[in-house]
């Protein structure tokens, strides 16, 4: 039995650890585009930032790929799956055969039509490289701008406004953070980065790139203002890096389609991570969430069924946890609910930057939102995946001072006797 | 593997247990020092208390940890040989991501450090130091 994953993301750890659970002894073999075994990816904010070094950034100690009998084939581009014949195959024409593939090629960024994207000084933010080529920039260039104000934008912004550029960050939506918080959160995280010195458009989009002899001058935007800047970054989101099924015959949709069990239309190869469109725990749908726990638990079901445990996977909820110059914000479930049906109750402390929101359906509690005050969330993840009904005690709920001791006694007693 | 048990019914809530946390996990090991001369930590357990009940939970050191599944930095690990899941600060960036996910709230955040704090099952000890210091038999660190 011969296991290979295509891709070094944190889906791949999942998986090297998955199979591990089961079988301890036959070959995995990871490769990857990316010269690096996995790194923490949302650190390359934190590497800019010149929070943390170059060395901090490995995910597992040196140590794990030999002691889970891993092959690194790094630097090197998986292109082509040879399906009749298990082989994956690679761009400098290396040959390497499976019998349990798991593709994790994770997402691309994504890049809209803009006039004047294609030259230099245009960037994108996601991988370690990309934190490199902007951190080659501090002291060269003054002004930038950042196309997307989601979460890896506004890291991005952060990192490049501490270390002395002046960034303008514009964003299509109404508000920042639109795809996980709302007005209200947007708001408050939108303060705070014009407090730190960043500028923030929104309901905007940036029409024209300006260059001048092929380099960045600036940009202009759709109602007719002009920012000058020597360099962009595009930072939208990313997409599902599903070329390598190509001609494969693996059914896709937006991501590469899976079912429970991680496995594509195509027995013996799976899915996982951002490139896959693997089930929702709360829609039950098959949706691409492009987050990092979803990407390692579905790696760790891929892994776990490709070493023959058969285990289904229950389904990603989407989280996010993340701070913007000492806010600490957090996002789960359905936080920003769209249509009707829907209990939302809020509790607002501009003053304070703190806010609280929980989203009831039935009275089921579906989706939570913190800012600022976030001790003991993971009370609130918990009921929500757990579908727990919390009508009765949901004031408790609201309170900063929430706990174990909010919930009624046999949720609790249950949780204890764990 | 063996973990920290708490009994709601006998607990006095007297937080002995987080001050011998707190002290183990200092600098000096002493309590006066580590009270009046050390930063002072967050304790690595929480003493909860409602109305007439109050106990105290621990980390719960799960089968498949949420908390290890979520951090992004590869900071917090569960150690296959004990089973013991604990944090490494030297790689922790605080995104806070274990304390979104963790079902029980045992994750603390340290914002002096910037960095989360949790139980280690106090791994110099026999006995764990909040079980030692219970003065009622509340905590009870056993295999289940």
């Amino acid at each position: 039995m011969k296991y290979v994953i295509i891709g070094n993301g944190v889906a791949a750890i999942g998986a090297v650890e998955g199979i591990r659970q089961t079988d301890r002894q036959n070959p995995i073999t990871i490769i990857a585009a990316e010269p690096y075994a996995t790194y923490g990816r949302p650190l390359i904010a934190n590497l800019l930032r010149g929070k943390i070094h170059e060395a901090d950034l490995a995910y597992r100690p040196e140590t794990f790929y030999r002691d889970n009998k891993v092959t690194l084939l790094l630097g090197r581009t998986a292109e082509k799956i040879d399906v009749a014949a298990r082989r994956a195959l690679l761009e400098d024409g290396g040959k390497v055969p499976y019998d349990k593939l798991l593709i994790a090629t994770g997402g691309k960024p994504f890049i809209p039509p803009i006039q004047g994207k294609d030259g230099p000084d245009v960037y994108t933010f996601t991988t370690l490289d990309d934190a490199g080529k902007l951190d080659a920039l501090v002291g060269k260039i003054k002004q930038i701008v950042l196309i997307g104000g989601g979460l890896i934008g506004l890291k991005a912004a952060e990192s490049l406004n501490d270390r002395g550029l002046k960034v303008t960050v514009v964003e299509l939506a109404d508000r920042i953070l639109s795809t996980a918080f709302d007005q209200t959160a947007g708001n408050i995280i939108g303060n705070r980065l014009a407090e730190a010195g960043i500028e923030v458009i929104t309901e905007n989009s940036v029409k024209e790139i300006v260059r001048k002899n092929d380099r960045v001058k600036g940009i202009k935007l759709n109602d007719g203002q002009k920012r000058s800047c020597e360099a962009v970054v595009i930072a939208i989101g990313v997409i599902p890096d599903k070329d390598i099924v190509k001609g494969t015959g693996i059914a896709t949709n937006r991501g590469i389609v899976v079912n429970d069990y991680l496995e594509t239309s195509v027995a013996g190869i799976y899915a996982a991570g951002d490139v896959a469109e693997a089930l929702d725990l709360l829609s039950g749908e098959r949706r691409v969430v492009p987050i990092w726990p979803n990407a390692y638990t579905q790696g760790q079901y891929a892994g776990r069924n490709m070493a023959g445990a058969r285990m289904a996977y229950k389904g990603g909820l989407p989280m996010n946890s993340i701070e913007f110059y000492g806010i600490p914000t957090m996002s789960m479930g359905m936080a920003n609910p769209a249509g009707a049906g829907y209990e939302v109750i809020t509790r607002l402390s501009p003053e304070k930057n703190v806010y609280r929101k929980l989203v009831l359906r039935d009275g089921i509690l579906v989706g939570a939102m913190l800012i600022g005050e976030v001790e003991r969330a993971g009370i609130l993840t918990g009921l929500i995946r757990n579908r727990v009904k919390v009508s009765s005690f949901k004031e408790e709920l609201m309170k900063d001072t929430l706990s174990l001791s909010s919930l009624p006694g046999e949720i609790r007693a249950e949780r204890l006797s764990k | 593997m063996k973990k920290v048990y708490a009994r709601e019914d006998v607990c006095i809530g007297c937080r002995l247990c987080e001050i011998a946390c707190i002290v183990e996990h200092s600098i000096s090991k002493d309590i006066i020092r580590a009270f009046k001369q050390e930063e002072k930590r967050p304790a690595r357990n929480v003493v909860e208390e409602c109305g007439p009940v109050s106990f105290s939970v621990h980390c719960r050191h799960c089968d498949e940890p949420p908390c290890v599944q979520v951090c992004i930095s590869g900071a917090m690990v569960k150690d296959p040989r004990t089973g013991r899941v604990r944090n490494i600060p030297e790689k922790c960036v605080g995104c806070w991501s274990c304390v979104m996910a963790c079902p029980y709230g045992v994750i603390k955040r340290d914002t002096n450090q910037g960095k989360v704090i949790k139980c280690d099952l106090c791994p110099d000890r026999d006995l764990p130091a909040c079980v030692s210091a219970c003065p009622n038999e509340a905590l009870l660190y056993e295999e289940r």
